[in-house]
């Protein structure tokens, strides 16, 4: 309990990805929440980067950890940018309402 | 030990709360809200770890920049206060179930996972000792040697990410009044003022 | 020659049946009918050389089938007894090609009809001239299938296309046994060649054969097999039900087919294999009984019919049972003999009544006939000609077969050829009743058709009666074959083609009877004439009378004693239940239900369910993702090590 060990910081990490997982398909407001999902798993990720780096005495998880975050940024910009598109075109972002790509 | 200790399981606490939260809360602006939450607590677990400069990244990046941009689109767009619609229990068991599978996974790998004796040398980038150079300056010092191509790499992955952003979203409308300078600077004396003979009682036509 | 002869009606067939569009009406019936008239020609020749002088020749065409042992050639046997089938059959077949020229003017498809009735020619001369089992079997089925196309001649109509079914599904069930009799010949003989199992037929005699998981006697159970065949062919009694349906064809087919030709193939079958028949006198036996059972029962069936053609199709079927009990007590020579004078005042009898049916513009019921006897005067006398021959009044050439067949089953001195012999008398007098009913409902006394249809009562044209006369000629003559048929020169005539044992010689015996059984025959003709004059002329109210006094022997003759409603609720609605489910369960429901359909509908409904992945919701494809991520990791994590 009170020794903070890597599986704790892991477990931690392991939570916030599944919840970032639940966050995906459980969400029927809007696709909003997807991609917040979507980082809160990237920061799941970047928590286990972490923790192991500074486990492990090696600097490189924290070198890959930024260019995740780098990229994170990225990958929002662009999942907004189509977003905002998106409402501009239909009108709405309820989730329930995106099936144009129905087969 | 105890203040780590009991910092950690602050930190841990509250983000996995607002993780909950970011899910759960029904109006949207507040599910940013408790994004940002999440994030502040995770900078307080790097700093916990001794990576301060990843840390501090994370409030200005992450939390300046990103979670902002999303709070402007969430507001920007008419997003109807929708009530929790029926369907959200449908998927519940499967979700629940998947999301179970996982996590009793990755606890699992954690649990039968043993450190090999000689990882130590065998890391990739042998961690200095924090007392003698900070963090930041380790990881500028490795960051601009040894993957400076993957740092170019990263810059460009930006600059396209800018572009097509303001790609996707321009828009042209239509009667907007701009300044067009170098129309105003080139404008001719012949193209704005014509002299006219007017007769008396004739008035201009 | 003799090739020819068998050809030629196929080479006819085969230019008005392909070309027929072509040569249009005219050109097919002078195609077919030159082509019949010279095999009738050439049959008369071969008839001389063969029979009379004593010439018999087999052709070897080619080869057919060459298997191990079993081995048949396509030949042509020329013996006295397809002699004299051959003669018939092609001048019959010539009479009423010729005939159906002015008979059937005014159908839509002259050609068809022409083309079918020279192929029907050829088959059954294949038949007569078969030198062996399979190819007497080829001729046979093909005699059954041109019977088939022709009586369901005009398609449109669903009463003969019903009856054209029935004839062959009938026949098809005499072929039945007819087919396990050549198996059992093979199975004996080890050949199916007619000369190897004649000249093997004494040795075989008593030996036995397992069927039905009993042991019999070889040669009767092959014989009696044979013998359904000729009974389904032949009209004999059981199944003979589809010979009065037949009549739905044109009058010149039931003439040809149903009258002197295809009926007759059963008779010629079994004089053909008079020697394997003569050394079984269960199979003799057999064949008495139901020959002369058929007689009667023909002949009482054909006194309360009303459609002209109806009764003279019994009185073929009739005639037939003469002719089978004929040969059943050996009297092969007389049994051929009134096949040939059958065929010639039979054809004329059917050919007559078409002419009055043409005549009266289509109307075929004796009950709205009468008073023609001036108006058509040729008809009417070629009638009285007919039914003379028919009814055996001497000198006609019906009263000398008839006569033969009568004293030969007296002769024979058997308990089945007594049986025979009475109920061919009483038969004689039924011919004779119900002949003569005929001519006086249809000729005589007051016209009962409309005024509208007497008036355009016309005799026939020259190209119909033409023929008429010729069979005329035949019927009236053709008793001068008696010395060479069953008299004094039998011997020297018939020689190898038919073998009769000594002890079997009921012909001879016949020579020998007294002068009472000749003329009973006679006697029972002439007071069939007599009682019908009295009934329809003189007291015209008589019938009447008995068929309300004995209302239900007359509803039993008018019925034709029920057969075709026993058939019906035994064995056709059971038979067509049957089908019917194997076809939609079994076929449909299972067999298309597990195969082809089952499988395309199967496929649909996986596509249908496959297609319900693509919802379109973007949250539906990440939790498929998802779900895919944890399948492997879970996979991964927990496949056995190494």
């Amino acid at each position: 309990m009170l020794e903070i060990g890597l599986a704790h910081y892991l477990t931690v990490a392991a939570i916030l990805f599944t919840l970032g997982i639940f966050g995906i398909f459980l969400n029927r407001k809007n696709v909003i929440i997807i991609l917040m999902s979507i980082e809160l798993m990237l920061l799941a990720v970047n928590l286990n980067f972490v923790a192991f780096s500074a486990f492990l005495h090696d600097l490189v998880g924290q070198i890959f950890a930024m260019f995740v975050l780098t990229v994170a940024a990225a990958e929002a910009a662009i999942g907004l940018a189509i977003l905002v598109v998106y409402f501009r075109n239909r009108g709405t972002i309820a989730v329930e309402d995106i099936h144009l790509m129905k087969g | 030990m105890i203040i780590q200790a009991i910092s950690f399981w602050l930190f841990a606490g509250v983000a996995v709360a607002s993780g909950v939260m970011v899910i759960a809360a029904r109006n949207p602006v507040h599910s940013v809200l408790f994004l940002i939450l999440a994030f502040f607590n995770s900078a307080g677990l790097f700093v916990l770890l001794g990576a301060e400069f990843l840390a501090m990244i994370l409030v200005i990046v992450y939390v300046g920049a990103v979670a902002v941009l999303f709070l402007f689109v969430v507001m920007m767009l008419d997003i109807n206060f929708v009530e929790l619609r029926q369907g959200f229990l449908q998927y519940l068991p499967v979700g629940a179930l998947i999301g179970l599978a996982l996590f009793v996974e990755l606890v699992l790998v954690f649990g039968a996972w043993v450190v090999a004796p000689e990882i130590a040398a065998t890391a990739a980038a042998p961690m200095p000792p924090p007392a003698q150079v900070s963090n930041t300056a380790a990881l500028g010092a490795l960051l601009y040697t040894r993957y400076v191509y993957a740092f170019q790499a990263a810059g460009m992955v930006l600059l396209v990410a800018m572009i097509g952003a303001i790609v996707l979203t321009l828009r042209r409308r239509e009667g907007v009044r701009k300044q067009r300078i170098g129309q105003q600077v080139g404008r001719r004396r012949e193209d704005s003022v014509e002299v006219v003979k007017v007769r008396p009682r004739e008035g201009v036509s | 020659m003799t090739v020819a002869a068998v050809f030629l009606p196929l080479l006819g067939a085969f230019i008005a049946g392909i070309f027929g569009r072509f040569i249009g009406d005219r050109g097919s019936q002078l195609v077919t009918c030159a082509a019949l008239s010279l095999a009738a020609v050439l049959g008369v020749i071969l008839f001389s050389v063969v029979a009379v002088h004593g010439h018999t020749v087999t052709v070897h065409l080619f080869t057919w089938i060459d298997t191990g042992d079993l081995q048949v050639d396509w030949a042509l046997r020329y013996d006295p007894l397809s002699a004299v089938m051959v003669a018939v059959v092609t001048v019959v077949s010539c009479m009423v090609h010729i005939y159906s020229v002015g008979y059937m003017a005014h159908d839509h498809s002259v050609p068809r009809f022409m083309a079918y009735l020279s192929l029907f020619t050829f088959f059954m001369l294949m038949l007569v001239t078969a030198d062996n089992f399979v190819q007497l079997f080829f001729g046979w089925e093909g005699v059954g299938l041109s019977s088939y196309l022709l009586i369901g001649f005009w398609y449109d109509r669903p009463s003969a296309n019903a009856a054209a079914i029935k004839a062959f599904i009938v026949n098809r069930i005499g072929d039945f046994g007819f087919i396990l009799g050549i198996f059992a010949v093979y199975e004996i003989f080890g050949s199916l060649q007619f000369d190897t199992v004649f000249a093997a037929a004494p040795d075989v005699a008593h030996n036995t054969i397992p069927f039905l998981s009993r042991e019999v006697d070889a040669l009767t159970v092959t014989c009696i097999l044979l013998f359904v065949g000729a009974m389904g062919k032949s009209a004999q009694l059981g199944l003979h039900t589809w010979l009065p349906d037949a009549m739905e064809g044109p009058t010149p087919v039931s003439a040809l087919i149903h009258a002197a030709t295809m009926v007759t193939a059963g008779v010629f079958m079994v004089a053909r294999l008079s020697p394997m028949f003569e050394y079984s006198t269960t199979a003799l036996a057999v064949v008495v009984v139901v020959g002369g059972t058929t007689a009667i029962f023909a002949a009482s069936i054909g006194m309360a019919q009303n459609d002209i053609k109806r009764v003279i199709a019994y009185s073929t079927c009739s005639q037939l049972g003469y002719m089978f009990f004929a040969a059943g007590v050996s009297a092969y020579g007389a049994a051929m003999f009134h096949l040939m004078t059958h065929a010639f005042f039979k054809a004329l009898l059917f050919l007559g009544a078409g002419s009055v049916i043409h005549a009266l513009s289509g109307e075929q019921d004796m009950r709205k006939m009468g008073g023609l006897a001036r108006l058509i005067p040729w008809t009417y006398a070629l009638m009285w000609v007919g039914s003379l021959s028919l009814a055996g009044i001497i000198p006609f050439a019906g009263y000398w077969s008839k006569d033969m067949i009568v004293e030969a089953a007296w002769a024979s001195g058997t308990g089945v050829g007594m049986y025979a012999f009475w109920l061919g008398l009483f038969s004689a007098f039924l011919t004779a009743f119900y002949s003569w009913r005929l001519i006086f409902l249809t000729f005589h006394g007051a016209p009962r058709a409309s005024a509208e249809t007497m008036r355009h009562v016309h005799e026939s044209p020259w190209v119909m009666i033409a023929p008429l006369l010729v069979l005329a000629a035949g019927a009236i003559f053709a008793g001068a074959g008696y010395h060479l048929f069953v008299g004094e020169g039998r011997e020297g005539f018939w020689r190898d083609a038919i073998l009769v044992l000594p002890e079997h010689d009921s012909i001879e015996g016949a020579h020998h009877a007294p002068f009472i059984i000749g003329i009973l025959p006679l006697i029972m003709g002439l007071a069939g004439i007599a009682v019908a004059w009295f009934s329809y002329i003189k007291r015209p109210e008589i019938p009447g009378i008995a068929a309300a006094r004995y209302r239900l022997v007359y509803l039993l003759l008018l019925h034709k004693y029920y057969f075709d409603e026993i058939y019906d609720a035994l064995l056709v609605r059971p038979a067509m239940a049957l089908g019917f489910g194997l076809w939609k369960k079994g076929d449909g429901a299972t067999i298309d239900g597990l195969g082809p359909d089952g499988v395309s509908a199967r496929t649909l409904d996986l596509s249908v369910l496959a297609s319900r992945l693509q919802t379109g919701y973007l949250y539906h494809y990440a939790f498929a993702m998802l779900i895919g991520v944890v399948v492997l990791v879970s996979w991964y994590l927990l496949r056995p090590a190494g």
